[in-house]
């Protein structure tokens, strides 16, 4: 639990941010796939300190009816924060930049899904934001696509996000809670790495196109490290059981 | 208004093995009736709140968050600080979860864990006053479901009671009816520890801790809050069908075993 | 004609596994002449066709599959069953033994109720309309006893096991019926609870290692384990 105090500056005489990292450094992440039972698939992100949970359900039965394709499955997903997860709590009750969230979301992710696989049914991501701070709208889509592969969903590639911003005059990559408040934009991008093709882009803040075009090359950058981390992540839950089960055999085998 | 639920999607095959193996002593996951799942308990891994705790009880997994801000006290106990419990059945914890206000099952959870912690004064309301009628703290605990196998009474109520016991707030003085913060943190006023047991009726057992599949089997539910002293403080039936005098008297008994049991575990985990 | 990738590997959604002359097979998707896994899962190569074994993934209901289904609702003409895919399933009373003309609803509710669980087949499925099931056929009908296993559909094959070898071992080994619906419901039914509860274990154990080398070596000495070496024949222990 701490206090929050408006920084006297962003970026230090060693060019080191709040908290240490360099300009163009990312905060360290964590993802974990499958770590929810009921849900299809799930993952769990940590980036810097947000926690954000992702599940996945279907594809399921339409409900109610009349909402369902024919032609497609209905992606639905839902951008929700815990009341405990900022600074003040937040009530549970949706909020308009919630939805919001929630809606360029599901832009970032519906062009990955193979959607006409699966007609007249519907797809439930939903992302619960444990604790929040900067960039969770980028943690989430970069959980969210594990969690869409981790229940078998056929996507044309993962998505993956990272913001970049401007603090101190400077063009910094992935801003926390606290650069975001007080620096002078931010701008969250996703990106399918396979294709190169760019699946959200916001921005709020003031920047020169210069500044735009420097900014959007370093997120997609950052992107593609980002869905490195993604792909091992995937497969690290069946890689260590094959690696488990095999190290018995061996040990057994040399145990005779 | 409330309304009968869905009938519970399981085979009658299913329902019948599992009370079947109930009247022989046995259940699915192979537990005695009266033990609890595998526990574990985490607490602090939520730093932007007072306090939090992750509770994994078998593949029930619930966490809660403790936060404290300040407030206009009640008008009937204006030297009181204010404790409220929040639960969210998050549509991410199961299938049969909707996005939406919270149903009635969650408001039972989050009323049934308040009965426990406020009927045995877990938390010293009047020293949370800091202008009597016109200021005092406010304990938001929020109880979140992240994954629902079963039995989210008991899972949200060790999980609530860890996050109060690892919830810390800034050290501070009263002047002149003003909080003065002082440097460092304290921990909450706790002065008991309500620990909540539920019971299920499966045939004619009664079974602890009941899982998912369990629940869907279970003909009712008794739910008791036992306090640090032993007394029963909080209690609630669940279900659609009825107790015996003695199946109730029973189902306390077997709470008051098990209590002290949990209380450990969760003092050890908060320290 | 490149591989970009080798048999068995694991690969991620829009991993480039081929190009050049090969076709997509299964969960994989061509686009200018590349072709890019669709799902999390292990690579073959068929030919000159590639594709993914899933990791995971729902139930497609296909013509002719064996399913194992719960009754959730009776009807005018017929029954509607969850079979664990994303459309329900629509068993009508003409597909069942002796019945050739709609009943009213009360004669229905005598052949199957809400809660029933039968063994059936699929015998339409298209992407316009719910699949469409039928009890007439041997061995096919309501399931009176057992103990029924879910697991992932995507690894029912390795379940049964090349030319059912897998499937036979299980059955051997714990003197269980072991009925196996594509749609990843299992029905198990033993004369001993012990030998029910070991094929229970055999079963999650193939679902969780169904993707490493040397399974069926290791399913059969659980087993045998478990069962402290006892032979079951025609499902009574000696």
């Amino acid at each position: 639990m701490f206090q929050e105090k408006r920084p006297e500056r962003l970026i230090d005489l060693n060019g080191l941010r709040l908290d240490g990292r360099k300009l163009d450094q990312l905060r360290q992440i964590k993802l974990e796939v499958g770590i929810l039972d009921k849900a299809n698939g799930s993952a769990y992100v940590e980036q810097g300190r947000n926690r954000i949970l992702v599940a996945v359900y279907g594809p399921r039965e339409a409900h109610p009816k009349h909402m369902a394709l024919a032609d497609r499955a209905v992606v639905r997903c839902r951008y929700h924060m815990a009341p405990f997860s900022t600074e003040e709590r937040k009530s549970p009750a949706p909020s308009r930049r919630e939805m919001e969230l929630s809606k360029v979301m599901r832009e970032a992710l519906e062009p990955a899904i193979l959607s006409k696989n699966y007609p007249r049914t519907t797809i439930d991501i939903f992302v619960e934001v444990l604790q929040s701070d900067g960039g969770s709208r980028c943690a989430a889509i970069t959980g969210a696509s594990l969690a869409l592969a981790d229940a078998g969903i056929p996507m044309k590639s993962l998505v993956s996000a990272c913001a970049v911003g401007k603090i101190g005059g400077q063009i910094a990559l992935d801003l926390s809670d606290l650069e975001d408040k007080y620096g002078e934009a931010d701008m969250p991008v996703a990106l399918m790495p396979s294709f190169n093709a760019i699946t959200l882009v916001q921005m709020d803040g003031s920047l020169t196109l210069d500044e735009f075009a420097k900014g959007l090359d370093i997120a997609v950058e950052s992107c593609k490290q980002i869905h490195e981390m993604q792909k091992t992540a995937l497969k690290e839950k069946y890689l260590s059981i094959k690696e488990e089960v095999e190290e018995k055999e061996e040990s057994e085998e040399a145990g005779k | 208004m409330s309304s009968t639920p869905h009938i519970s999607p399981m085979a009658s095959i299913e329902q019948r093995t599992i009370v079947d193996m109930i009247s022989h002593g046995k259940r699915i996951d192979e537990r005695p009736l009266t033990d609890y799942r595998d526990l574990k308990i985490e607490v602090g891994i939520i730093e932007k709140a007072n306090g939090s705790a992750q509770v994994f009880l078998g593949k029930t997994k619930i966490m809660v968050g403790v936060k404290v801000e300040t407030g206009d006290p009640f008008p009937d106990t204006p030297n009181e600080g204010i404790l409220t419990v929040n639960a969210e059945l998050v549509p991410l914890a199961s299938p049969s979860f909707e996005p939406g206000p919270p149903d009635e099952n969650s408001i039972e959870l989050a009323r049934v864990v308040d009965r426990g912690l406020r009927e045995s004064k877990a938390i010293d309301l009047e020293q949370l006053c800091v202008e009597a009628g016109k200021k005092v703290f406010v304990v938001f605990v929020d109880v979140y479901v992240l994954d629902h196998d079963g039995n989210l009474i008991d899972a949200s109520a060790i999980a609530s009671l860890a996050a109060l016991l690892n919830a810390r707030m800034s050290d501070y003085e009263i002047k002149n009816g003003e909080i003065v913060y002082k440097p460092g943190y304290k921990p909450l006023p706790i002065k008991n520890r309500p620990i909540t047991v539920t019971i299920a009726k499966i045939g004619d057992s009664l079974v602890v801790d009941p899982c998912l599949e369990e629940e869907q089997v279970m003909s009712a539910r008794l739910t008791a809050a036992i306090d640090d002293s032993g007394r029963v403080c909080a209690m609630q039936k669940g279900g659609m069908e009825g107790l015996t005098i003695e199946e109730v008297k029973a189902a306390v008994q077997i709470v008051s075993k098990k209590a002290n049991e949990l209380r450990e575990k969760i003092l050890e985990a908060a320290k | 004609m490149t591989l970009h990738v080798e048999k068995k590997q694991l690969v991620a959604p829009g991993e480039i596994v081929a190009e050049g002359g090969y076709f997509a097979g299964d969960n994989v998707y061509k686009e200018n002449d590349k072709i890019f896994a669709s799902r999390l899962g292990l690579v073959e190569v068929d030919g000159n066709r590639v594709l993914v074994v899933p990791i995971k993934g729902c139930y497609i209901p296909y013509l002719d599959d064996p399913v194992i289904g719960r009754i959730v609702d009776v009807g005018m003409s017929g029954w509607s069953v969850d079979i664990n895919a994303p459309y329900p399933a629509l068993l009508p009373a003409s597909e069942t033994f002796g019945h050739r003309q709609p009943f009213p609803k009360a004669d229905l509710t005598k052949i199957f109720e809400v809660g029933d669980l039968v063994l059936a087949k699929v015998i339409a499925f298209d992407r316009t309309r719910d699949p469409l099931i039928t009890v007439k056929g041997p061995g096919l009908g309501k399931a009176t006893s057992g103990r029924v296993v879910e697991i992932s559909p995507t690894k029912i094959p390795r379940l049964i096991g090349r030319k059912g070898s897998m499937i036979s071992l299980l059955k051997k080994e714990t003197g269980c019926e072991i009925m196996v619906g594509q749609n990843g419901i299992v029905l198990v039914s033993g004369r001993s609870p012990e030998g029910e509860r070991v094929a229970v274990s055999a079963i999650y154990m193939i679902e969780r290692e169904a993707h490493t080398r040397g399974l069926t070596d290791r399913i059969q000495e659980m087993m045998r384990k478990e069962l402290g070496g006892r032979e079951f024949v025609s499902g009574k222990a000696s």
